[in-house]
This record gives structure tokens, sequence and C-alpha cells, in this order.
């Protein structure tokens, strides 16, 4: 029996927010490509300059606002229905899917309205929309109906397991729960922060009822959700590579009780880290940004355990499989199955963002990268690989249990995880080195006018050179994006029927939660203290900020 | 709980490693001795007007010492004053204090091969010291996306030989 089968409800949820966030996915990396090759000047015919920001608005909240959380409220609703074996209430689901989906709308007409002549009506402030420049109210209220969906969403799943604990006193919680509730601990946490910044200040600012916003106060509750928000798309991606990958590399996973140890430490450790983003702000006193630093390096830690179980799956399953050799199992493992490989080549992507990312976290390091190009390099190979590409790897495994129906096209399938990984090693390899140059970010044209490249001084290579490789590996990536968007579309256009390639079943990991002590499936334990944690980091800091008066120093309007 | 030995030492070693970039930064803030932006630079009450607060003077390079200087400099829609339309000049082998910040929206401010990396915040004045050693002219780029003409946002240091140094602008 297939998923769509046992829960048709359920499977019919999942197409309906994977159908969204791959229209968001397809404008978005549509958004990507005129970025690619417009600000290297490849190609400047698609846009002017000063709508190149309405389109990297669009690039930013279509990708990672949209598409993300879309995709993982359509997977958790998979990974919770599948793992307790019950249905979710459909109610609570249809609120959720629509409210989400009216913020999308609303966000999505104020960015694109930017692009409209004398249309009144514009949101060129980017994914951060930082105070005092101001977008349009129904770009704000759109935002907060995304955020308040996803909420609903947790609650869904919440539902569903509090129903499933009454029937099973005293029994574990099945893994993938599990990790979709400690996912959205963290989340409620978190999106606290922006949800202040939204309702309390910047959508009465739009709407005229307070003349003034703080700048810096407004711009740190948008970083105290900006972080863990990374983690909110990272963690579902770490769902698949615990419980899909080590399946799809025909084992089963090493160890459950430590991929909820890894859970926990990323509820715990997610938040209290925002000042990270903002070490060379002004105005915020040097010890707590150092705190936030140590805290980020800390949170090092669940990824690297996450490293080792995910490698030693997969070898386990390379040897189930007959593979033997101190390396020579990598051969064994399914490189032909356009899922691995999508799933493997992301993690393998993910290592090398989380090494940009370790100096990204080093404080004194931030002089040198801050807002230049080597922090899109980084996040590309994060959220922009490690969560997209399995996205997108995994869609192949499991779209076919939410139709019915087999995958077409498998041939283009399998090209396309290997064009993606091409794509964004010349592009993100570029942007990083760029970066170091001083090579700014968010920028239509970012070399000074008069003297071109001069002024940066790249360690390696050329700016020339850069821009070019910036602007190949942007069109990969989409070229890639067209195929995944082309099987996902002949699959979903295709009769049912016929008998699936695909089965759904996961195994048991080798030493199962039985193994680990009780605490770590304690939700309220854990909850407190990532509570206290956020407390300690942020009490002071924003104490500080208010204590000269909520809205002082205040600045007023900045219409974009 | 089972842990695999290879496990154990791998969690040892990631500890260490862990520890090992918190050393270096460390090192780097107190050995090395550099430092953060932080709120020394103080707060102006009415951030459209910085010159009125005590904590900014008007924008310009100032002499405060025999190779001392401190540069006030305002950011704004889309140009840095000073820096845009005339570069901030400074001798050589000169130890420069610079105050920036903005009387609109949120800016950057980054002198590019150097430490200088800010970002520019209304109501706010990021302070940061570093030295001129050479002869040298650095582009300053703002970097954080301040409205439809923000690429256009940039300016000059010129680092001069002391014997061709005129004086702060003021």
């Amino acid at each position: 029996m297939t998923f769509v089968e046992d829960y048709p409800k359920e499977a019919r949820i999942v197409r309906w927010s994977f159908a969204v966030a791959f229209v968001a996915l397809g404008i978005g990396g549509l958004f990507g490509l005129i970025q690619s090759l417009h600000r290297t000047g490849v190609f400047r015919g698609f846009v002017s300059s000063t709508d190149y920001y309405t389109v990297l608005t669009g690039h930013g909240v279509l990708l990672v606002l949209v598409f993300t959380t879309f995709f993982i409220a359509g997977l958790f609703t998979w990974a919770v229905t599948r793992s307790l074996d019950r249905n979710l209430s459909y109610g609570v689901a249809l609120t959720w899917f629509s409210t989400m989906l009216l913020g999308t709308i609303m966000a999505t007409v104020a960015i694109l309205a930017g692009l409209v002549p004398n249309s009144g009506i514009s949101a060129d402030v980017l994914f951060t929309f930082y105070a005092p420049l101001q977008a349009h109210p129904i770009f704000y209220i759109g935002a907060v109906f995304i955020i308040v969906g996803s909420w609903i969403a947790g609650y869904n799943y919440f539902q569903a397991y509090w129903g499933w604990r009454k029937e099973n006193q005293g029994e574990r919680i099945p893994l993938q729960t599990f990790m979709v509730l400690m996912t959205f601990l963290m989340w409620y946490l978190s999106s606290i922060g922006v949800a202040v910044e939204v309702l309390a200040f910047l959508i009465p600012w739009s709407l005229g009822l307070i003349q003034t916003v703080d700048p810096l106060l407004t711009r740190t509750l948008f970083w105290y959700f900006g972080h863990p928000v990374v983690y909110f798309w990272l963690l579902p991606a770490y769902v698949i590579w615990y419980t899909v990958l080590p399946k799809l590399s025909g084992g089963r996973l090493l160890s459950d009780p430590l991929a909820r140890v890894v859970f926990v430490l990323f509820l715990l450790l997610s938040t209290p880290t925002g000042f990270h983003h903002q070490y060379v702000d002004p105005g915020i006193p040097e010890g707590f940004k150092f705190i936030a630093m140590t805290n980020t390096m800390f949170l090092l830690l669940p990824s690297l355990l996450t490293a080792f179980t995910v490698v030693a799956s997969m070898e386990h399953g390379a040897r189930q499989r007959g593979g033997e050799g101190r390396l020579n199992w990598l051969r064994s493992l399914p490189w032909d199955d356009p899922a691995f490989v999508g799933i493997s080549l992301a993690g393998l992507m993910f290592a090398a963002g989380g090494f940009s990312g370790m100096v990204n976290a080093g404080m004194n390091l931030n002089y040198l990268i801050h807002n230049t190009i080597w922090v899109p390099g980084h996040f590309h190979l994060t959220v922009g690989t490690a969560f997209a590409l399995t996205a997108m790897a995994v869609t192949y495994w499991l779209f076919p249990q939410i139709t019915g129906k087999r995958l077409r096209f498998r041939g283009l399938a399998l090209v396309q995880p290997y064009l993606w990984f091409i794509g964004m090693t010349l592009m993100s390899n570029a942007m990083h080195r760029g970066g170091l140059a001083g090579l700014p970010r968010r920028t239509a044209e970012p070399l000074y006018q008069d003297t071109g490249a001069a002024l940066f001084t790249p360690i390696i290579g050329t700016i020339a050179e850069m821009q070019f490789q910036i602007a190949i590996g942007g069109t990969l990536l989409f070229i890639s994006l067209l195929l995944f968007l082309i099987v996902v579309g002949a699959t979903w256009l295709s009769a049912r029927g016929g008998t699936l390639a695909v089965d759904g079943h996961i195994p048991t990991p080798l030493s199962g939660a039985e193994n680990g002590p009780l605490i770590l499936d304690n939700l309220k334990v854990w909850t407190v203290i990532a509570i206290l944690l956020v407390a300690l980091t942020y009490f002071l800091p924003l104490w500080g900020m208010l204590a000269d008066g909520i809205l002082a120093p205040g600045s007023p309007v900045f219409p974009v | 709980m089972e842990i695999h030995r290879f496990e154990s030492v791998w969690v040892l070693v990631s500890i260490v490693l862990i520890l090992g970039f918190i050393g270096t930064v460390t090192y780097g803030a107190v050995g090395i001795g550099i430092k953060m932006v932080d709120d020394a630079g103080g707060t102006i009450d009415d951030p459209a007007n910085p010159a009125t607060s005590d904590a900014f003077r008007d924008p310009g390079v100032y002499q405060t010492g025999q190779n001392e200087y401190e540069v006030y400099v305002v950011a704004q829609q889309f140009l840095f004053d000073p820096g845009t339309s005339q570069p901030i000049r400074l001798p050589a082998n000169s130890r420069v204090t610079f105050h920036i910040t903005s009387v609109d929206v949120i800016h950057g401010f980054e002198v590019s091969g150097t430490n200088i990396n800010v970002m520019a915040i209304p109501g706010q004045i990021a302070t940061i010291t570093v030295d001129f050693d050479e002869p040298a002219t650095y582009g300053i780029v703002c970097h954080e996306y301040c409205g439809a003409g923000h690429h256009s946002m940039e300016g000059r240091v010129e680092i001069v030989p002391q014997a061709e140094f005129d004086g702060g602008s003021q």
C-alpha cells in the first residue's frame, strides 16, 4: 500500500503544498538567473538596475519563505502521518494551507507590483526588510500570514502527536515525528522575534499609526529570527538525511538515540546566536557578540555529529549491497538513483557550506567577509543546495507515493542533481573568492563605476573570471531547475496505474530508540532550557535598546 | 546509549575543533586586539541631524594628535559625506578613527582591502580605528541595500605621503 492509498487526504495536502512550493521555486529560480546575468554584466536586458532589487526581493522571499515553508509543511505532513500511522485533522490542514497561500499571494503581489510602472505599490525591501526602508503594508501582512500559517501547521502535527500519545502511553515518540516536533518547538521560539517586529512595529508604522521605529531594535528582532530560520530550513533536510538516505543507500540508520540528541541540540542552540549576523553593527556591546559567537561555534557540534552518522549509514548501506574495501564501498552506492544522488550530493555540498559557515561565525573574521558576496556564496550551499537539492531529490522518491504515479523522464531526473552540483560548484566558489576580494552582495552593479574592478584585489583569479563563473553557474542551475520541473510536471500530468518503482518502507535503525535515555523524549524539559538560554542571551541587549524608549532613536518613513 | 568507538573519537575531535575556533577568535580579540564595533560610538537622538549630538561632529577629517586623526562620515541615499564628492584624504603612517552614521536608511561602509567593514544605522554611531601605513587609494562601497540607487553609492579613501598632506578638511 502506498501513502496515497492509505492516507488520500493527507496525500492531497502534501501535493498541494508541493505544488505551491515548486511554482515559487520556478519563479524564484528564474529571478536568480536574471540576477546572475545582470550583476555580472553578461546580460542586462531583462530589467533595469533599479528593478534588479524588485527581482532580488522576489528571489529571496519566494525561495526562502514560500518554497521552503510550503515544502516543509508538506514534507512534515507526510512524515508525521507516516510515522504515527494516523490521520491529521483535515480541517486544520486546510486552515494552514489557505492561510499560508493567502499570505503568499499578498506578499507576491506587493513585490511584483514594483515591476509595474505607476502601480503605487512596491516592496523592494529584500527578504530582510530592514526599517526604515518601507514596503507597502500588504507585504508585511502577507509575511505575517505565512508565518502564522506555519504555526497552525505545527499545531496540526502536535495535535496528531497528542492523539497518538493518549493511545500509546510510555512508548517512544517515533523518530520522524520527534524530529518534526523539535523543529517546530525551535520554530515557535524563534519566529516570535519576527512576529513582534512586524506586528508591533512595521505594520502599524506602514499604516501610519506610529510615526517612527528604532532601526537597530527592529533589525535585532529580525536576526533573533533570522538565524534560527536557517535551521528551520535545514532540519527538514536532516530528517531526510537521517531517515530516508540510509534506506536509499541500501541499509539503515546507525543510531536513533544520537539522531534525537542532534535535534535536541538544535532546539537549544539555534536561537541564541542571532547576534553573529550583527558582529559589525554599532550599538551592541562586544560581550553579547562574543556569547553569540561561542553559541554558534557549539552549534557546529550537531552538524558534525550528523556528518558522521550520515556517512556511516551510507557505508553500512553500501556494504549491505556488497561494497568492500576502505573507500571502494563508495562505488557500490546507487549512483544511478536520482533521489540518492541528489540527497548525497546535497550533503556533500553542505559540508563545504559548513566550512564557510565556520568563517562567518568567527567574530573578528567578519570584518573580512561581512556583506560581501562570500555570504550568498555560503548560503547557496546551505539553503540553496543542502535544503533545495535535498527537497528536489526526495521528491523523486516521494512524489510517486503521494500521487500513485510512476516517475516520468527518469533519465532527466538523474542528470538534474549532477548538473546542480556542477553549477553550484562554479557559482559558489567564485562567490566565495569574490567576497574575499571585497566584492559586495545585494547590488545590481558590484564594481566601482569609474575605475571598474581595479580597486578589488583578488587573492586567486580575476574579478572578470569570477563574474563569468557566476553567470555560467547560475545558468546551469536554472537549466537543472527546469529539468526538475519537467520531471515533476510530466509525472503529475501522467495517468495513474502500473507498478510504482519505489517502496515507501523505512527500515528501523540498527540501534533503536529503546537504547536512548527517556529524557530525550521530554519535550517540556528541552523547551524550558531553550527558553532560558534565549533569555540569557537576549534579555540584557534588548533591555539596553528599549531603555531609551521603544521607538527611539526613531527613524521616520523612507518609502522604496 | 550505545556510542561506537569511532563516533566517540569523532565527537572528541569535533569538540576540540570547536574549542580551537573559539580560541582563535578569542586570541584575535584579546591577543592581537581586534576590537569589534560596539556601543562605544554612542547614539543620536535625532538621526536626521547627527551633528546636534555630542557624540558626532560635522562630517570631515580632524587631526587629534601627532599622527592621529578622526573622520566623521555621514552615509545617506546615495553618497558618503565625505568620500563621494571629495575623497577622504589622510596621510600615510597615521592612526585613524572613523565615526560613521546614517541620516536616512541602513547603509554599509566597507573600505575594500582594509578591516573597515561596518553597518551605518540611523541613530547609532559606528566607531572603528585602523592604521594606514602606506600611500594607497581604496574604494568605499555601500554594501547594504539602501534603495533604488544603491549600486551608485561609492567613494574613495586616499592615503597620501606625509609631505603631501595638507591637513584635515576642516
